[in-house]
């Protein structure tokens, strides 16, 4: 099968499309970028692409809250669409902002539905501040096609509004479902506090997976650590490594349709 | 144009450029911060054709944040709750943007209380074909982006007044007010715009508005502006208010009538409001109408050339020189931690985890360095063009402290600082450029006047020793704050210098944290008895004797060998010698890198009769400290021949030992160093309600 066709959905205030963008082109995709009113000229065109990503940023100066004006548009103007691509074998991937879109959406954790009210919301980090650092993660659910059960990762936050808050009954959904993806350890691959988990996520929540395995929402940055040298302190590894803990990320994601 | 453009790759050029916000930021630090970096943004974006924002940087002067409230004089603001203010402001603006903001430097001085220093940057990538631009007879104005109101309206001109107890009242009306995402959705329009070749010139709305923007692009052919087609926030504005309001967010740019209706279904589709208000002529006179009237007809020439040089008297009498102190005893474990506690010395990560640093993915060298990934990087590296291997170094120097002792040298400091920590990190010396920011007194006083004369004149003389051109520059005068009881204070004159490095090749970058045991230490250039200014004579409160002074020779020499030793890949860490001289440099690579290290100042490369302070302490300029693999010593040595330079000790232990010829000054285990460094700032830590001021 020919490489698959990714759409990087950029609006108002994005601002990772184009490293997103070479993220999935160097892990052998195809992608568009191309903008929310772009799309919602012809919103058919969603059913073209395999996979779709919301990149991080700040969509529309995140007012009101992280995410919940580009949830409320694709809503309001891609609502069928979404549900049509949703239901059938594609991906979608939202990262930083992007999972507060997803969030937002109801796409996370999901079952999504046209009508449904978020039980998920991403808020302020306990510090009550905007924070660039680096975390360590374990994966920690086996259905997620972006990811392989038990492996770590290195990655940066960088997030003002990262901190996951459930519903009582969507966090013990959540558990039994195995939907939690990603979770904040320590560096040996502990139970993590501050700054380890760098926002004070309810069980160290860093990204949450749909019940279909198709759907990945996560606060880190993947495409921020795609090569060797994106690394924080690669100057003190010998020898480098040929990618960066990140691009399996999108590397998994391409894989699934070859 | 307004900012240099150099030779990046193949393919592009880079600029860079650097704006004061001084005045805004004194009244309102949230918002004159975040318009301050709007603004050095919108200036690369009208760089050449456009350039894409790759990089900000931020610096900042402040009053002692432990100063009493009492202390405070009317009118002005705590310097904690200015240094919060205009962080929060750059972080709020920066981030929204999608601009990591890689470097900086923040310092402490009585004298800014009154009217502190917000320096914004700003780096840009471009296109080669897109470096000239040039508006053509026909062309539409067309004004993108903001809607004009009435705020920012003379505010060029508060810029260049005097700050006092009554600027609140007075002058804050002339305070811009920021919005980062038309912003951001104007840089995404325009770079698509540039891209498809829709204009011809393109230039950013700041001091002045559209009356400095029309009239830059019009200056050669004349121009025509019909002052009620522009988009106003709300009703009311008289017309001049319209012609030079300095509101945010907007650039002009001369389109080509054929591309006119591209241009604006393209701005469309991005969201972004774009209106025709006018044309580009051949009358070489500006015509101004509103509702039909003409309300101005001036010539070109007069606006641009109309104003009368000015002539004012320079003079200068240097300080009287007064004797070195004596200190007493010798320098102890003690004396190295209340340097390292020195705000100006101590940790910025309270700052720099608040700006995204890593956005665009280009980071090569990030500011925060070390195994712990919390140590002082010399300068930042990133690579902005993915998967090539050639970077960009971004590094500064500033030396406030000095400016009142010797203007000049205080400037030829500032440019080796800034060029060492490019230098320090990977950047080519060869491929540097550098740029001023002068922040003065008043010119209409003599001596502040020839103080500028001779930091003006040493900048020449050092850009020509060191082969590195200043490719732009902004100078911000009258930095004066009038108390209520009449007594103007002035700020200490400063120099910012930001040096623009090429780094041929990433993976050869050194970070500037100790390795690994077992590794020779080299100092590199010579250490003098200068310690006026310094930051041990801060911490001591003392002052006295010669301040410290560039070797125009020995300096550039020394950038070159550096250079030459990490592009070979025979240093392992390199970290340049600055404030607090040797001993914080060797206690910062330790504690960054958590190895011990054991060193001898008796080998230290000096002038005779030297004490073990200045050995420790000093700050003399060109001089770095390297790791050196043992096996690599020989081959590092001999390319060390032609510079002042010495193995000075070696890494290893888990201590910080400092001896002089056998006698141990300084024996301190790293967690209590470090522990000391990041408790500077501790202040602002703790000081969190007001984080979201905006």
């Amino acid at each position: 099968m020919s490489a698959p066709r990714v759409l990087v959905l950029r609006t108002a205030g994005v601002n990772c499309d184009f490293e997103t963008e070479f993220a999935f082109e160097r892990a052998g995709g195809q992608v568009d970028r191309l903008h929310l009113n772009a799309l919602t000229e012809s919103p058919q065109q969603l059913l073209g692409y395999q996979i779709l990503a919301i990149p991080g940023g700040f969509s529309y100066g995140d007012d009101v809250a992280g995410g919940r004006v580009f949830a409320a548009e694709l809503k309001r103007r891609l609502a069928d669409v979404l549900g049509s691509y949703l239901s059938e074998d594609r991906l979608v991937i939202g990262i930083c902002n992007g999972f507060q879109v997803l969030t937002n959406l109801g796409v996370l954790p999901g079952p999504y539905g046209a009508d449904r009210v978020p039980t998920a919301a991403l808020v302020d980090n306990d510090s009550q501040r905007y924070e660039d650092r680096w975390v360590h993660l374990k994966v920690r659910t086996s259905k997620c096609v972006f990811l392989e059960e038990d492996d770590q990762m290195f990655l940066p936050v960088a997030h003002g509004e990262g901190k996951l808050v459930l519903e009582d009954t969507a966090l013990k959904a959540v558990k039994d479902q195995g939907l939690i993806a990603l979770e904040y350890v320590s560096a040996d691959g502990g139970r993590a506090g501050y700054p380890e988990n760098p926002n004070g996520s309810i069980a160290g929540i860093a990204g949450l997976t749909d019940p279909t395995g198709r759907v990945l929402g996560l606060m880190p940055h993947p495409e921020r650590f795609l090569l060797p040298t994106q690394h924080p302190a690669w100057t003190r590894q010998d020898p480098l490594p040929e990618h960066g803990d990140g691009a399996r990320i999108f590397q998994k994601a391409v894989r699934y349709f070859s | 144009d307004n900012a240099g453009i150099i030779r990046f790759d193949a393919e592009n050029d880079d600029c860079l450029k650097v704006e004061t916000h001084n005045h805004p930021s004194a009244i309102e630090p949230y918002g004159g911060a975040g318009t301050g970096i709007g603004g050095v943004i919108r200036d690369v974006l009208g760089t050449g054709l456009g350039a894409r924002p790759i990089a900000s940087t931020d610096v900042f002067c402040v009053g002692p944040l432990d100063l009493g409230v009492e202390d405070v004089p009317r009118g002005a603001l705590h310097p904690r709750r200015v240094l919060k203010g205009i962080v929060s402001g750059v972080r709020d603006y920066g981030n929204r943007m999608g601009i990591p903001t890689v470097n900086g430097a923040v310092c402490f001085h009585d004298r800014f209380v009154g009217n502190p220093l917000v320096f914004c940057g700003n780096v840009g990538i471009l296109p080669r074909d897109k470096a000239f631009k040039a508006a053509r007879t026909g062309d539409a104005v067309v004004v993108l982006g903001g809607r004009t109101g009435r705020d920012g309206i003379h505010g060029a001109t508060f810029s260049s007044i005097e700050l006092s107890s009554e600027s609140e009242t007075v002058s804050s009306g002339a305070v811009q007010i920021g919005d980062p995402i038309t912003e951001k959705k104007l840089l995404d329009a325009l770079l698509i715009a540039r891209d498809e070749n829709l204009y011809t010139a393109i230039t950013d709305c700041g001091a002045g508005g559209l009356s400095s923007a029309v009239c830059e692009m019009g200056e050669e052919l004349g121009a025509e502006v019909h002052l009620e087609r522009v988009p106003l926030k709300y009703d009311g504005l008289t017309y001049p208010e319209i012609w030079i309001s300095e509101a945010q967010e907007r650039m002009v740019v001369s389109v080509p009538q054929k591309h006119v209706d591209r241009l604006l279904a393209l701005c469309a589709a991005e969201d972004v409001e774009a209106t025709v208000i006018g044309t580009f002529t051949d009358s070489k006179r500006l015509h101004l109408f509103f509702q039909g009237n003409q309300v101005a007809d001036l010539e070109m020439d007069f606006l641009h050339d109309g104003l009368p040089e000015f002539h004012r008297p320079a003079t200068w009498t240097a300080p009287e020189k007064l004797p070195a102190p004596a200190l007493e005893g010798r320098p102890t474990g003690d004396h190295l931690r209340a340097v390292l506690a020195l705000p100006n010395v101590a940790s910025k990560e309270w700052i720099i985890r608040q700006y995204d640093h890593e956005v665009q993915a280009g980071s090569v060298l990030k500011p925060l360095q070390g195994e712990s990934l919390d140590g002082p990087g010399d300068a930042s590296v990133i690579a902005p063009v993915l998967g090539s291997n050639i970077g960009l170094a971004i590094g500064c120097g500033l030396a406030p402290w000095i400016g009142d002792l010797d203007p000049a040298e205080m400037a030829r400091l500032a440019i080796d600082e800034a060029l060492r920590n490019v230098v320090a990190t990977g950047g080519d010396p060869e491929h540097t450029a550098i740029l001023d920011n002068f922040a003065w007194g008043s010119p209409d006083r003599p001596e502040a006047l020839g103080a500028l004369v001779l930091a003006s004149r040493a900048c020449y003389e050092a850009a020509v020793a060191y082969g590195t051109p200043f490719i732009s520059g902004k100078d911000s005068l009258n930095n004066e704050f009038r108390t209520e009881s009449g007594e103007s204070v002035s700020i200490p004159p400063t120099l910012l210098i930001s040096a623009l490095a090429r780094v041929p090749d990433i993976r050869r970058c050194v970070s500037f944290e100790l390795k690994a045991e077992g590794r020779a230490l080299y100092l590199v250039g010579q250490t003098t008895g200068a310690l006026n200014g310094s930051h041990l004579y801060q911490s001591l409160g003392v002052s006295g004797g010669e301040v410290p002074s560039v070797d125009l020779v020995a300096g550039p020499r020394n950038l070159r060998v550096v250079s030459d030793l990490i592009r070979k890949g025979l240093v392992t860490a390199c970290h340049d010698l600055s404030d607090g001289g040797l001993a914080v440099a060797i206690a910062e690579m330790a504690f960054s890198g958590s190895i011990g290290a054991h060193i001898d100042l008796g080998l230290v490369p000096s002038n005779p009769s030297i004490d073990t302070w200045a050995q420790l302490f000093a700050e003399s300029p060109s001089r770095f400290l390297l790791e050196v693999r043992e096996d690599d010593r020989a081959q590092v040595e001999e390319l060390l021949s032609g510079v002042a330079h010495a193995r000075i000790g070696e890494t290893g232990g888990e201590r910080l030992v400092i001896e002089d010829g056998g006698e141990i000054l300084i024996d301190e285990a790293l967690p209590p160093l470090k522990a000391a460094w990041q408790s500077g700032l501790a202040v602002m830590e703790s000081h969190r309600q007001g984080d979201n001021e905006s």
